[in-house]
């Protein structure tokens, strides 16, 4: 049988509100987070991805309030980013009910955190978060910060050494990508999936969901995560699911049994 | 309807917030159990788990669990269920970081999902995602019929998160299968009154939900 995909909502989060930019830049507000979140399980949303933008500049994540109320209505698997230094960071969020954190900054400036995190508590529940941008000669480079900052690591590298080193699974943004609805950059996601043995989240970019369909059947990306989309009112979950179904993907029937 | 009890087993592993408010939304009024005495009196046991199979048996064990698991599964013979890694628990052994012992209470063993498949292909471990539970022989799933699964349609998807599943040695105890890439992943396991479900009932949306309260009307 065809493997699933997994429809993701992400949620880009800044202080109290759910936010949308351009190449992870010029937010937007879009409004209250616990209500879109409410709306996207209702609608069949696979996981949530709640990312704290801001989180870096404070040096901590401010979603466990979020993350608290989330889980007393939601019942599907959430994943928390974000500032997320330690193990005690990614305890927190655990303990208020994420079931997965994504790492960047730290696990850029401290492989080894990886490790402590996926011997502490499963490499299931440690995504690394990889903000992906275009380098002239045609490869790309990971960035932190919303795509602000360097790092001087090559993305197909880094993934490898990442999964070497224990993360479970990869939530890959192109930033040349991501906000403009121009499509998913399938060349990227390509080069991710054919180096990992582990689950890649593809995001940055949809905009229709032929986008979507795109960065599974070209790309070979196991979960979409979209935003733009949805948060603007474009589609639906509901009508995006039922496209790709269309379009010959497999995607579970929230509405069967 | 009063709030069915449910006990669930708190012995220092993973987050119980999640599965615990999955009880209540399904009626019930869950109890976090942090010490043998308390299990004891379960009307409804449930073994969480995640992670490693060794810190699970090991936590469960120092925590002063297993005889009560034993106790009311086999003598008070109350509605009892594992999941994930409280599944795989309560086989004979798991081959994860070598041959660890299990609590027997089922006979098998637990082991890795082969990260190559039968045409040489790579398969993606761990296993994260939504997959359909499917009856192992009789494809009507009148087998279902007074289980957990007994409100569950055949091709329902779950949300599964993990490396490692159970091989039940008596095919009996196979309550419900899920195909991984050519593997089958077993996914439920029923034994009289003894439950086990690999998937995680508390993430799985309205579907776990059922399940949990197909659970508590046990």
């Amino acid at each position: 049988m065809q493997r699933r995909t997994r429809l993701i909502a992400r949620m880009d989060i800044k202080g109290p509100n759910l936010i949308k930019g351009v190449r992870l830049e010029g937010l937007r507000k879009i409004g209250d987070p616990q209500a879109r979140a409410a709306r996207y399980y209702a609608e069949g949303a696979d996981e949530l991805i709640y990312m704290d933008v801001v989180a870096s500049l404070y040096g901590r994540n401010s979603l466990v309030d979020v993350v608290r109320h989330a889980t007393e209505h939601i019942f599907v698997p959430i994943t928390v980013g974000g500032g997320v230094r330690s193990v005690e960071d990614a305890d927190r969020l655990l303990r208020v009910g994420a079931d997965k954190v994504a790492i960047n900054t730290a696990a850029v400036h401290r492989p080894a955190l990886i490790g402590e995190l996926s011997r502490q508590f499963g490499s299931q529940c440690i995504v690394l978060s990889v903000e992906a941008k275009l380098r002239a000669d045609g490869g790309w480079e990971a960035y932190t910060d919303n795509g602000r900052e360097h790092t001087g690591r090559d993305v197909v590298e880094w993934v490898q050494e990442a999964e070497s080193l224990g993360i479970g699974e990869i939530l890959l943004t192109s930033v040349d990508r991501e906000g403009t609805r121009k499509g998913l950059d399938i060349d990227l996601i390509r080069a991710v999936t054919s180096v990992v043995d582990i689950p890649v989240i593809a995001s940055g970019g949809a905009g229709s969901p032929a986008h979507v369909a795109a960065a599974v059947s070209d790309g070979q990306a196991d979960a979409v995560a979209v935003a733009d989309m949805i948060h603007f009112d474009r589609i639906n979950l509901m009508d995006l699911r039922s496209d790709l179904t269309g379009a010959g993907l497999s995607l579970r029937n929230p509405s069967a049994g | 309807m009063t709030a069915r009890h449910v006990t669930i087993l708190d012995y220092g592993v993973g987050n119980l917030r999640s599965v615990a408010r999955a009880f209540e939304v399904s009626g019930a009024s869950p109890e976090l159990a942090e010490t043998p005495g308390q299990a004891a009196r379960a009307e409804r046991l449930v073994i969480p788990g995640v992670g490693a199979f060794r810190s699970c048996v090991d936590a469960l064990r120092a925590a002063g669990f297993e005889d009560v698991v034993r106790e009311v599964v086999t003598a008070r013979e109350r509605p009892v269920m594992g999941i994930c890694v409280g599944m795989q628990m309560l086989f004979d052994g798991s081959e994860e970081f070598g041959r660890q012992p299990g609590l027997g209470l089922l006979p098998g063993i637990v082991a890795g999902i082969p990260r190559v498949d039968a045409a040489g292909n790579r398969r993606k471990v761990p296993h994260i995602g939504w997959s359909p539970l499917q009856p192992p022989d009789a494809p009507s799933g009148a087998g279902w019929k007074d289980t957990v699964l007994g409100d569950t349609t055949p091709g329902t998807d779950v949300y599964f998160v993990h490396s490692f599943s159970a091989r039940p040695t008596e095919p009996s105890d196979v309550l419900a299968v899920t195909d991984y890439g050519g593997y089958e992943i077993c996914a439920a396991v029923r034994h009289g009154n003894l439950y086990g479900v690999q998937f995680h009932p508390e993430k799985s949306g309205p579907s776990g939900l059922q399940i949990i309260r197909s659970f508590l009307s046990l």
